[in-house]
């Protein structure tokens, strides 16, 4: 679950964000979407507990922010637009070094991982010779490991070729069936809204428009969008 | 475990979530160990950081040899002074180095994202750091040896440079932290480090000499007994402020 009340973040005198109010319930997936500067990624980086918000409080996976921050990082899942990764290490050894720090103990989850995103044939080669779809490949099972129940996705799809895009919806559609809660950044209007369950809004600093997939039609929400943003 | 679309499967955890570590002192030190070995396995591939900590420390070194080559008495005398110049401008560079790889290639949050305390990353960064100095150390000392006509390899004096070189990688890497998230970062590690590291590095040059001078304990244990205690403070300050330093 995922909570925030009256969030606020500046930058020096600038507000990011204005009083964000939100609410996921577990194992729900929401798709977050907004214009450029809207303040998404400030949000996601706030609830990963990587920035202190200056106002207002957030709460993951039932744990207060930023009182509780390691405790939440335990049960919390990043993918990110960067991989996160160390290009001289090799995949497995990317994935081990990340096993020992989220205490992962299963040897064999490193291999299941690296079966499942594509990557066993290349397990043993430097992630610097990776092309950057591999990379974010790698990342997914780097984000994933340690079977997190809250999943954050910042633009997750970046870099990723048609059949590593594939891999990534059948991996979140499989988490949100697994009832994990998911909250995914996209600018992809059409795909964000067609996987999440609801979609969040976000424009100048505050959550505008919270609208369920079930109650609203695709090409409404896309109209919605553009007057909430364009608003 | 769940069928996804494709026919395949999420490799699940045995007990969700991650199950929790059996002692918090063993949690604390497998990161940190984690970290260390992440820190010297990539640089024994790449030896991006030690090739350019070394390379600046040989010029550093040759080349006040050449500017006090006809002055011998001169030599001897700043002996300890060159071999902490060389000590602290190399380390300030690996410092540099270490912490702004992590921030460009975004490993440095991948690593603030993980359940660990925070200062379990920086016990294994600084650990990092201090081995890479030790290692440039350790090729300089017999260099110096053969340019200066110094005792270089004595005990007492490796004890100065161990203790030196501690105190100056814990406070550094706290500070290359800090500066990492500046434009400026190149230049505003050593406004930073410098100033603050002055104690240690006054108590290592002192000692140092004092040990090449085959001066008395007595006179040497007053800069020995320094260096202890800042290495002390430093290690305590950088273990409790490291977590308030990297978050935004």
């Amino acid at each position: 679950m995922i909570e925030t009340r009256a969030l606020a973040k500046n930058f020096g005198l600038k507000p990011v964000l204005r009083g964000v109010d939100l609410r996921i319930e577990a194992g729900e997936f929401v798709a977050l979407m907004g214009p450029n500067g809207a303040g998404k990624t400030t949000l996601l980086r706030i609830l990963s507990t990587l920035a202190r918000p200056s106002f207002g409080a957030a709460r993951v996976a039932g744990f207060l922010l930023p009182a509780q921050a390691e405790q939440a990082r335990r049960r919390l899942g990043v993918i990110a637009h960067q991989p996160l990764l160390y290009g001289d290490l090799t995949a497995e050894e990317n994935l081990r070094f990340y096993a020992r720090m989220y205490g992962v103990s299963d040897g064999a989850r490193l291999t299941e991982w690296l079966e499942r995103v594509g990557l066993a044939a290349r397990r043993r080669d430097l992630v610097r010779t990776f092309s950057r779809g591999m990379q974010q490949r790698l990342a997914i099972a780097r984000g994933l490991l340690h079977d997190p129940d809250v999943v954050l996705l910042d633009e997750p799809y970046t870099g990723l070729d048609p059949d590593g895009a594939a891999l990534l919806d059948a991996i979140v559609q499989e988490l949100a069936a697994r009832r994990r809660t998911l909250l995914m950044i996209t600018h992809d209007l059409a795909h964000g809204f067609a996987l999440a369950e609801r979609a969040l809004i976000l424009a100048r600093g505050r959550i505008e428009a919270s609208l369920r997939r079930d109650e609203i039609a695709p090409a409404e929400f896309a109209r919605r969008y553009d007057a909430v943003v364009k608003g | 475990m769940t069928q996804s679309s494709r026919g395949e499967r999420l490799p699940a955890a045995n007990s969700s979530p991650a199950a929790p570590a059996r002692s918090a002192a063993g949690a604390y030190w497998r990161a940190v160990s984690a970290v260390l070995w992440k820190d010297l396995a990539a640089e024994f591939r790449s030896k991006e950081l030690l090739s350019a900590m070394l390379v600046f420390s040989l010029l550093v070194v040759l080349i006040f040899n050449f500017a006090l080559q006809l002055d011998r008495a001169a030599r001897e005398n700043v002996a300890a002074g060159v071999l902490w110049v060389t000590a602290v401008f190399s380390g300030t560079l690996g410092l540099n180095r270490s912490l702004s790889q992590e921030k460009d290639r975004g490993s440095l949050d991948g690593l603030l994202l993980t359940p660990v305390d925070r200062s379990a990353i920086y016990v294994g960064k600084a650990l990092g750091n201090w081995l890479f100095m030790l290692l440039v150390q350790a090729v300089i000392l017999p260099v110096f040896v053969v340019l200066y006509n110094q005792p270089m390899l004595q005990p007492l004096l490796l004890v100065f440079v161990v203790l030196g070189t501690l105190g100056y990688a814990s406070v550094g890497t706290l500070l290359a932290s800090m500066a990492v998230h500046s434009r400026a970062r190149d230049v505003m590690l050593p406004i930073l480090l410098l100033p603050v590291a002055v104690p240690v590095l006054v108590a290592a040059v002192q000692g140092s000499a004092g040990v090449l001078e085959q001066r008395a304990w007595d006179e040497i244990s007053q800069w020995f007994n320094l260096l202890i205690g800042y290495d002390v403070i430093f290690l305590a300050v950088a273990y409790m402020a490291f977590d308030y330093v990297v978050e935004e």
